[in-house]
């Protein structure tokens, strides 16, 4: 093709459709409109239904009286409340459940996952038919199993599993003692205080003085006998002024005390058995992710055992251990929203179950509990990576 | 040239023994490892353990410090007979550095952190004091200015002068090194076997399984060579080398000199 004379080096014709800058912007401003476009066609034919419908939009019915009861409450709560109130009763029952579930959840999945690592044959294998059993069963039909199976076939109140101490066991709940606080009762929660703030300046000093001298002080036992001894103290001094309301029967149920609602018991116990098996199984990885070099150089130091674990072994594996353990936790949360199959008084049970029932506004409600659990998700989120950060390890 | 120097400086040996080690056997199963096993470690002795690969001589070395369990015979260190006593175990591998193939530093900690974790938690000394004696160390094996850097931040060379110098903060009596050269690119062990030249010189007593021929001949008292988990010869490095009695050890001394 090449002509006799020397032709200059062809200059590539310059298009704007070969420049990557114009064509990433090009695409984003289509996916940016079609967005747009999208957002307002879903608006306008919601908004020209609900008319045709004659459903009036808004937050209005928030302040509207509910006319219904809700049978575990954190807050003064009557049928006579609003549907607001409702909303926070149900998100605070969320909040409760989930809360105490984590907590609960990471403490049985730590110990079984170690357990599971045990070089005992029969804890190891233990752990290990635990994991398998509860890992691989359903959430749902679990909570039908605690409900269903085990809370509502245990006797009425009147024939209750007793307890030493004024705690029942029955198909109503599980009752127990409540604190009645009396004059006085301040002194302890004071005593309290002091104690932990006692047990903070113990720990500095021992952290300083091991930096100083290398002595090791026992501040965990001192801490314990100090968070024992001064509220003892306090109790004594102002003459114990606590009293224990014991429930007792009287007619067909339990007077007194507090109880805790099989619904309670059941999802919470489903929830943390759940849980608990995928967190044992994330604790076992990640500690078997830890080379076995790494606990022989440790012991060749003279190192001891707990010690090896403590300052070599866990920070290493704690950072392959939260990604997957942050999941577990939102697993968890969202999870808790099954409490409306056995009516547990969560937020979706009351709020985008029976209030939207009884007022129609779909819109909002399902709006509002989405929003509700994904700012809980969030924070959850936000909090466990700020943590990974923290414990990240340091590499090139 | 450092080599040379200590061989010429023909260390002092005492009569003290160190290790001792008597009709010891081990077994993984039914696999008999380690067979009637009997050496004798004098303090300020050098011993280079070598031969062909699966013949038991990290498996022996790792007893020394309880990183593997013997079955039968008597393994005493210092005076101290190894049973499954956890407190003489611990005592003992307080006394008894060790080096690994594959260093086997701590990464989530520091350099001078890798150094000080045990004299703080093990000797319960003061940090200042602990991270003093990590720097005194890291100067002994010239990389004092990594101190603050991180164990995956630097060389293979580097790391393994590291554990090394790791090690040595505890203030052992006798150093185990595991194939110390093994796992570094060809470039990074002349530095490592300089630190462990050094070392010797300066009187630690030491047991070194390694395939560096040249570091057995110009540090070690003796030479054992072991094969299938029995030690077949044991012998000075001079007549180790020139006058090797075993048909296996010819063997192996034709293959690795070879090349």
């Amino acid at each position: 093709m090449n002509t006799d004379s020397t032709p200059l080096p062809k200059v590539p014709k310059k298009s704007v459709w070969n420049n990557p800058k114009f064509r990433s912007l090009f695409f984003q401003a289509i996916v940016l409109a079609a967005t747009v476009a999208f957002g307002i066609s879903i608006f306008h034919n919601t908004s020209v239904n609900l008319e045709t419908r004659g459903i009036a939009t808004g937050f209005d019915f928030l302040s509207t009286t509910a006319g219904f009861g809700i049978i575990q409450h954190f807050i003064p709560y009557t049928e006579e409340s609003t549907y607001g109130a409702t909303f926070l009763v149900g998100l605070i029952n969320t909040i409760v459940v989930s809360a105490l579930g984590i907590i609960l959840a990471t403490i049985l999945g730590v110990i079984v996952g170690i357990a599971r690592l045990s070089k005992n044959w029969l804890i190891a294998k233990l752990a290990a038919v635990y994991i398998e059993i509860f890992r691989n069963i359903p959430l749902l039909l679990q909570i039908f199993f605690w409900y269903f199976v085990v809370l509502r076939n245990l006797p009425s109140p009147r024939q209750s599993v007793t307890f030493v101490g004024g705690f029942f066991l029955n198909n109503r709940g599980i009752y127990s003692p409540s604190p009645v606080t009396h004059d006085g009762f301040s002194y302890i929660v004071w005593a309290v205080i002091l104690a932990f703030v006692l047990i903070f300046f113990i720990k500095r000093w021992a952290d300083k003085r091991q930096e100083a001298t290398g002595q090791q002080f026992h501040t965990f036992y001192v801490s314990l006998v100090i968070l024992v001894i001064l509220p003892l103290l306090a109790a004594v001094a102002t003459g114990f002024p606590l009293t224990w309301d014991k429930p007792a029967l009287s007619g067909f149920n339990f007077k007194g005390g507090m109880v805790i609602i099989p619904e309670f018991a059941a999802l919470l116990l489903s929830l943390v058995i759940y849980t608990a098996s995928f967190m044992a199984e994330t604790v076992r990885a990640g500690i078997e992710s830890v080379a076995h070099g790494q606990t022989e150089a440790a012991y060749a130091l003279g190192l001891r055992p707990n010690s090896t674990l403590r300052l070599v072994i866990l920070p290493q594996a704690l950072r392959v251990i939260i990604p997957p353990m942050t999941s577990e936790f939102l697993n968890l949360t969202k999870n808790s929203s099954l409490a409306t199959a056995i009516a547990y008084p969560d937020l979706v049970a009351v709020f985008a179950g029976t209030t939207l029932n009884q007022t129609g506004q779909a819109i909002e409600i399902i709006a509002m509990t989405m929003a509700v659990y994904l700012s809980i998700s969030l924070l959850i989120s936000a909090v466990m990576n700020w943590y990974n950060a923290s414990v990240a390890l340091v590499e090139r | 040239m450092t080599e040379q120097a200590a061989a010429e400086k023909g260390l002092a040996v005492s009569d003290e023994v160190m290790i001792d080690i008597r009709n010891m056997h081990k077994w993984y199963g039914q696999f008999h490892v380690l067979k009637d096993i009997n050496i004798t470690v004098k303090k300020g002795e050098r011993i280079v353990v070598c031969g062909p690969s699966g013949s038991g001589k990290s498996t022996m070395i790792r007893c020394i410090n309880r990183l593997e369990e013997h079955q039968k015979g008597q393994i005493i260190v210092q005076g101290v007979e190894l049973t499954s006593d956890l407190k003489q175990i611990e005592a003992i591998r307080r006394e008894v550095g060790m080096v690994f193939q594959h260093f086997n530093l701590f990464p989530h900690l520091t350099v001078l952190e890798n150094c000080a974790l045990a004299p703080i938690w093990v000797r319960k000394m003061p940090r200042a004091e602990a991270e003093e004696i990590g720097m005194k160390y890291l100067e002994r094996v010239k990389i004092p200015e990594q101190a603050k850097k991180y164990p995956g931040q630097l060389s293979g060379g580097q790391q393994q002068r590291v554990a090394i110098a790791r090690s040595l903060c505890m203030s052992p009596n006798v150093m185990l090194f595991d194939e110390p050269t093994s796992a570094l690119d060809p470039e990074m062990i002349k530095e490592v076997l300089d630190t462990m030249i050094e070392l010797a010189e300066e009187g630690m007593t030491m047991i070194v399984v390694t395939h560096e021929m040249g570091f057995a001949k110009t540090v070690a008292n003796r030479v054992i060579f072991m094969d299938e988990g029995q030690i077949i010869e044991e012998e000075e490095p001079e007549t180790f080398f020139e006058h090797p009695k075993n048909d296996r050890t010819k063997l192996f001394l034709s293959q690795i000199l070879a090349h």
